[in-house]
């Protein structure tokens, strides 16, 4: 119930304050004797606990017919994990613009970093393995580097970032029951913000060599894509619980980012690895990256091959669109592991932080 | 009962629909490690040293709060009072027993939690706002009442890293006061700000209190407390040794025992802790 504040003070009584009052009346009001200051403050005092006393008593009176709160009683630390991160994706939204916005702030180019960076990155690629190394067994081969670099990209980001998305929200986490799979997630899309502009240039760059697009080239994008969020995902929920525990897992994390640029067939064909390693190869496409880097291969470097299609498709394993279907699933299963084991060990994050 | 959408919410008939803080038997534990790298703990374990420790920040306390009523949290310094607030809050979770409340929880307890140096004071609103649940529009619906509150006209614009503190807490606590909540949660209050800010600061939770809501304060000031508050809770070493009477828990503290001090407390509302 609203209350106006009251207007004049309550009147207020008691035996005390008389007494102290008349003893203070005593002295006259001119009486300027420590004796009387002692005693018109020691009235004052009274008094003012007494009005004090009873404006607080005014006020806790609670109104049974005062409107309540219309809303269930709940923990309030209760969260649905991911689902929860879904259905506060206005935060969300502003977490990952923050990011976003944060990394080029202060810069006269902004936003055009994102197109400069992989675009030099082609560039030295394009250097290195086409001019300098002559690679041109490869076909195409600048543009079969660039989709891995996508992916790959794409992956250390999230894995990286997101390790350390936690730790670096201590201020939030720590004071606010936000769902702590924020952190992780908005990694996630942060990298994947930067994706775009990668598949632009790299579209761009095919479109003038010519693209010979089929049905295939969206499902198998979307697929690689769609592991990579997933299994990163996974990873940086995981790795950002564990990164508040012993600040060595962000270490960890970047020794494993460094693998993954030769764990795929990025700088060398896939066909490559039968050829070196006979029979095992076929572990090889147990890495979902692979898979991945594979299937965005299959949609953005294969059409672009020109006349030597034929050539590009040996560089393709066969059964390639189920091969990344089952590891879509199984990135999934891997992401709802992840979430099982993060609410597992999060109880204990705000405490860790400091 | 438990609902599926929300685990360990509350039975319909449980408590009563005014109910609006429910701690029941409450206990947090925290491990206080005194080593943290490889080296140290081998050190240490073959020296034959504790390596950890455990102590209770809050143990086994209990109490319901009815809407609308304002606590004053009290105690020493260590007596678990923050915690208890970040249990209420949601923050952390107890270790045993349970925290309920009911409604949107805000206030002084998390400003400029989010805020990013990079980002202008506006861009700052929208977040912090969001982090206490507020949706687009209703930040949209407070801005101006948030911008005139903070008072730092056209700094608003500019990144918050170039803020004074006193700025950038303005601007924090501009956005907490001004988040419609059911709970509000005041900690730390006020250390920071120049007089007449304090002064409107404590006006808005006087106004806040008044609307209903409910209002948990931590202060050391009894001035303040007796002002604000028509409950008072008293935690020891984590243990609630008092609820009641303003007055009888301000003296159970012995804070009044030095006499004339009211005046004196009245001035230094909050800067305290």
């Amino acid at each position: 119930m609203s209350q106006a504040p009251a207007p004049e003070k309550p009147a207020v009584t008691s035996p005390e304050l008389e007494e102290l009052e008349a003893a203070a009346a005593a002295f006259g009001e001119d009486d300027v004797s420590p004796e009387a200051r002692a005693a018109r403050k020691a009235a004052r005092k009274v008094r003012q606990r007494l009005e004090i006393r009873a404006e607080r008593e005014r006020r806790a009176y609670l109104d049974p017919n005062r409107p309540l709160v219309q809303a269930p009683l709940v923990p309030p630390a209760a969260t649905q994990g991911l689902l929860e991160v879904f259905r506060r994706r206005y935060l969300l939204k502003l977490l990952v613009r923050r990011e976003v916005n944060a990394r080029y702030s202060g810069s006269f180019l902004g936003l055009l970093w994102s197109y400069i960076n992989p675009a030099s990155q082609f560039l030295i690629y394009y250097f290195l393995h086409v001019l300098l190394l002559g690679r041109h067994a490869t076909p195409n081969f600048a543009v079969h580097v660039f989709c891995g670099l996508v992916v790959v990209h794409f992956f250390t980001e999230t894995f990286n970032a997101g390790t350390r998305s936690i730790v670096r929200n201590k201020s939030l986490v720590r004071k606010v029951a936000v769902p702590k799979e924020m952190f992780p997630v908005a990694s996630m899309l942060v990298s994947l913000f930067h994706v775009g502009p990668q598949l632009l240039i790299l579209f761009g760059l095919i479109l003038i060599e010519g693209f010979n697009p089929d049905p295939f080239v969206p499902l198998a994008l979307l697929l690689g894509l769609g592991i990579i969020m997933c299994l990163g995902t996974a990873l940086a929920l995981i790795f950002s619980v564990a990164n508040v525990y012993f600040r060595d897992f962000q270490s960890v994390v970047s020794i494993l980012t460094n693998l993954v640029r030769f764990s795929v067939p990025m700088i060398y064909p896939y066909s490559l690895v039968p050829e070196r390693f006979g029979p095992a190869a076929q572990y090889y496409l147990w890495n979902p990256l692979a898979s991945a880097v594979l299937l965005v291969q299959r949609a953005i470097w294969y059409p672009a091959t020109g006349d030597e299609q034929k050539d590009a498709l040996k560089e393709l394993p066969h059964r390639l669109i189920e091969l990344g279907t089952i590891m879509l699933l199984l990135s999934i299963v891997t992401l709802f592991f992840a979430q099982w084991l993060f609410r597992r060990l999060e109880d204990r994050i705000p405490e860790r932080l400091n | 009962m438990t609902s599926i959408l929300t685990p360990g919410a509350a039975a319909p008939d449980e408590f009563p629909a005014s109910t609006s803080i429910v701690v029941e038997n409450v206990t947090k534990t925290f491990s206080l490690r005194y080593h943290r790298t490889f080296k140290q703990v081998t050190v240490a374990k073959m020296r034959g040293e504790k390596t950890k420790d455990d102590f209770q920040a809050v143990d086994d306390v209990s109490f319901t709060v009815e809407q609308g009523e304002s606590i004053g949290l009290m105690g020493l310094n260590g007596s678990g009072k923050s915690t208890l607030l970040t249990l209420i809050n949601g923050t952390m979770k107890p270790d045993e027993g349970r925290v309920l409340t009911r409604g949107r929880i805000a206030g002084l307890i998390a400003t400029s939690a989010g805020f990013h140096p990079q980002l202008s004071g506006r861009e700052n609103v929208f977040l912090n706002a969001a982090v206490f649940g507020l949706t687009e529009e209703e930040t949209k619906d407070r801005f101006d009442d948030i911008a005139e509150f903070a008072n730092i006209g056209k700094h608003m614009e500019s990144a918050v890293g170039n803020y004074s503190s006193g700025m950038s807490s303005r601007l924090g606590f501009a956005i907490a006061i001004n988040v419609d909540c059911d709970i509000f949660l005041a900690d730390e209050l006020l250390a920071v700000g120049d007089r007449p800010f304090k002064r409107k600061c404590i006006e808005k939770m006087e106004e806040v209190r008044d609307s209903g809501r409910t209002l948990f304060y931590v202060s050391h000031a009894a001035g303040s407390v007796r002002k604000m508050c028509n409950r008072v809770l008293i935690l020891e070493e984590g243990r609630l040794v008092f609820d009641g009477d303003v007055d009888e828990g301000i003296e159970y503290l012995q804070y009044d025992s030095d006499g004339d001090d009211d005046e004196r407390e009245d001035e230094e509302l909050g800067a305290d802790i």
